[in-house]
């Protein structure tokens, strides 16, 4: 006897599917619908709020003439000195707590895991409390060590050294996962064949990790590209990123269609950077999934 | 792993100098906000330590305006992100099925994409279905970017998941929803309770997406936000304290939830 049609309607493959819509649905409307949205915003006349109009690339045209160029410089230079950074204190620490400590790793992972849940803002903010005139570092060099010093805020160094702080978790809990990876079996044969340690670290270590390194590096890439609070919090006004100068449009400018022009420009880079990176490895063996 | 002693202690030295920098700005912080000046300058003496801050802090309304509205925004994103993270988990690791694969990477694209963007592009998007940002709207831009991380989190339990049980129950003549509701919920329990944790602890921190999507409703982290950029006042970081503390709560409930679990699969590991 055949099974009835709704029997063949609910196999395995619809139920996936139907399993699926709910999520669909709100990327369809909460992600995908926006983005167009923003996208076409960007081909209306300046400082407008009607979004039925004739197309111009007017806004382009302002981006390119204006020197909002430097604000996208400035972000990508910032985004990449976070992920250098990031890379070379993490690294250790990530090989230390995937391979070294038993008990202590997981102190410092539910340490570091627990400051992902405290606002930014409020993390930020206790930087500017330690760093400001009189603040806890100034005040302390000045009490104890007769060292007067000013303010160590709103320069260049300090915006990174908020970004390297905010965005850590992000780039230790992935390298932690990639290093997982790496069979003690292979390290341990290279050793016992005379590789030396940094022979170890480039052959071995490196390439096996390299799904956890990518894939911290794009994370904190794209969150510090995006990043507002930073040198806004902590660079007073020294830099001016690509996120506060759009942030400026629909704010104080009010100058919506272009604001959504240079969301358009700061989205298309930073997709070419994600897919570049994603298309070139499966993300589905470092949820743990042996390849099927 | 065989490590000398010395190596051990060199990271044990390296890991403790970065928890210590870590958690400096969260000293700062307490520090502050138990200090009686209204300009803060470091050290002071101790008899001005004064918890007059706190005090001001709980009894203002104002606060307790923007708390309300960070709970609401929370718990209507925790409950949407779970419902949906569930059964996008067992589409992303349980059935499979045609799409899977590019299912598997889209889940991924809210959290590779800038939040401040993420939260303009929803408010034009508003603005053009003419819906006035209010709390509610803030809590969809949180849901969809907390929707992906429940549903990794289910994920990584649904892929452990026995599927013997499941057709057990169907061959003794289960319908489906008696399978869904008597075996799959109950065994993915653990890992919906910890996504409705993360969930609450994200979009109670979150500050990058409710910016723009709140309207005349402002959240807890965007009233620090415009405080701290307007110069020193002494209740942000009493508040700032006490924002944390509602966190850690979270956290313990969060962390206990997963040692338990994990102490019931290796029991049950054991037991096999």
């Amino acid at each position: 006897m055949n099974p009835p049609f709704w029997k063949k309607f609910f196999g395995p493959g619809l139920i996936g599917s139907l399993s699926a819509t709910p999520f669909l649905l709100l990327m369809l409307f909460g992600f995908v619908a926006p983005l167009l949205c923003v996208v076409w915003f960007g081909l209306m006349p300046p400082k407008t709020f009607e979004l039925l109009q004739a197309p111009t690339l007017e806004n382009y045209r302002t981006i390119f003439e204006q020197t909002y160029f430097k604000s996208i410089l400035w972000s990508l230079a910032l985004a990449v000195a976070t992920v250098i950074i990031l890379l070379i204190i993490c690294y250790p620490l990530a090989f230390a707590i995937a391979k070294i400590f038993r008990g202590g790793g997981y102190f410092i992972t539910y340490a570091i895991v627990t400051s992902l849940f405290v606002s930014e803002n409020i993390r930020l903010f206790g930087w500017v409390i330690g760093f400001m005139k009189n603040g806890v570092v100034g005040g302390t060099l000045a009490k104890y060590f007769d060292i007067q010093i000013d303010s160590l805020l709103y320069n260049i160094p300090v915006i990174i050294l908020g970004m390297v702080y905010v965005y850590l978790p992000f780039m230790l809990f992935p390298l932690v996962l990639g290093i997982k990876m790496i069979p003690d079996p292979v390290r341990e044969a290279a050793f016992d064949m005379g590789a030396n340690r940094w022979q170890v670290f480039r052959k071995i270590d490196l390439p096996l990790s390299m799904p956890g390194v990518m894939i911290g590096s794009l994370l904190v890439f794209v969150l510090s590209i995006g990043a507002i609070s930073e040198a806004k919090i902590l660079g007073g006004q020294k830099v001016v990123t690509i996120a506060s100068d759009i942030e400026t449009e629909f704010t104080y400018a009010q100058n919506w269609p272009l604001g959504s022009a240079l969301s358009t420009v700061f989205i298309a880079l930073t997709m070419v950077v994600v897919f570049l990176t994603l298309s070139r490895f499966d993300l589905e063996k470092l949820l743990g999934k042996k390849s099927s | 792993m065989i490590v000398t002693r010395t190596q051990k202690a060199g990271f044990s030295l390296y890991a403790g100098l970065l928890l210590l920098v870590f958690y400096f700005p969260v000293f700062c912080i307490i520090v502050a906000s138990l200090s009686e000046r209204r300009f803060f300058s470091f050290p002071y003496p101790a008899e001005m330590m004064t918890t007059k801050w706190y005090e001001n802090a709980i009894d203002s309304p104002q606060v307790a305006d923007f708390v309300g509205i960070s709970l609401r925004i929370a718990g209507l994103t925790a409950v949407v992100s779970v419902i949906i993270g569930f059964f996008s988990a067992l589409a992303y690791a349980r059935y499979r099925w045609k799409g899977r694969k590019t299912f598997q990477r889209l889940v991924l694209l809210p959290l590779f994409f800038p939040q401040s963007v993420l939260g303009l592009a929803l408010l034009m998007w508003y603005n053009f279905l003419n819906i006035t940002p209010a709390w509610w709207t803030a809590a969809i831009a949180h849901t969809v970017w907390i929707a992906p991380i429940t549903t990794l989190i289910i994920s990584i339990q649904a892929y452990g998941l026995d599927e013997s049980l499941e057709e057990a129950a169907r061959d003794m003549g289960a319908s489906r929803w008696q399978i869904l509701t008597k075996i799959t919920i109950p065994l993915l329990m653990p890992a919906m309770i910890s996504a409705t944790c993360f969930a609450i602890l994200l979009s109670w921190g979150n500050f990058a997406l409710s910016l723009f999507t709140t309207g005349a409703d402002s959240a807890l982290p965007e009233w620090l936000y415009a405080r701290m950029t307007t110069g020193y006042q002494p209740l942000v970081p009493a508040v700032g304290v006490l924002s944390v503390m509602v966190a850690v709560v979270f956290v313990i409930i969060l962390f206990g939830i997963i040692s338990w679990t994990n102490r019931k699969s290796r029991k049950s590991i054991a037991s096999h």
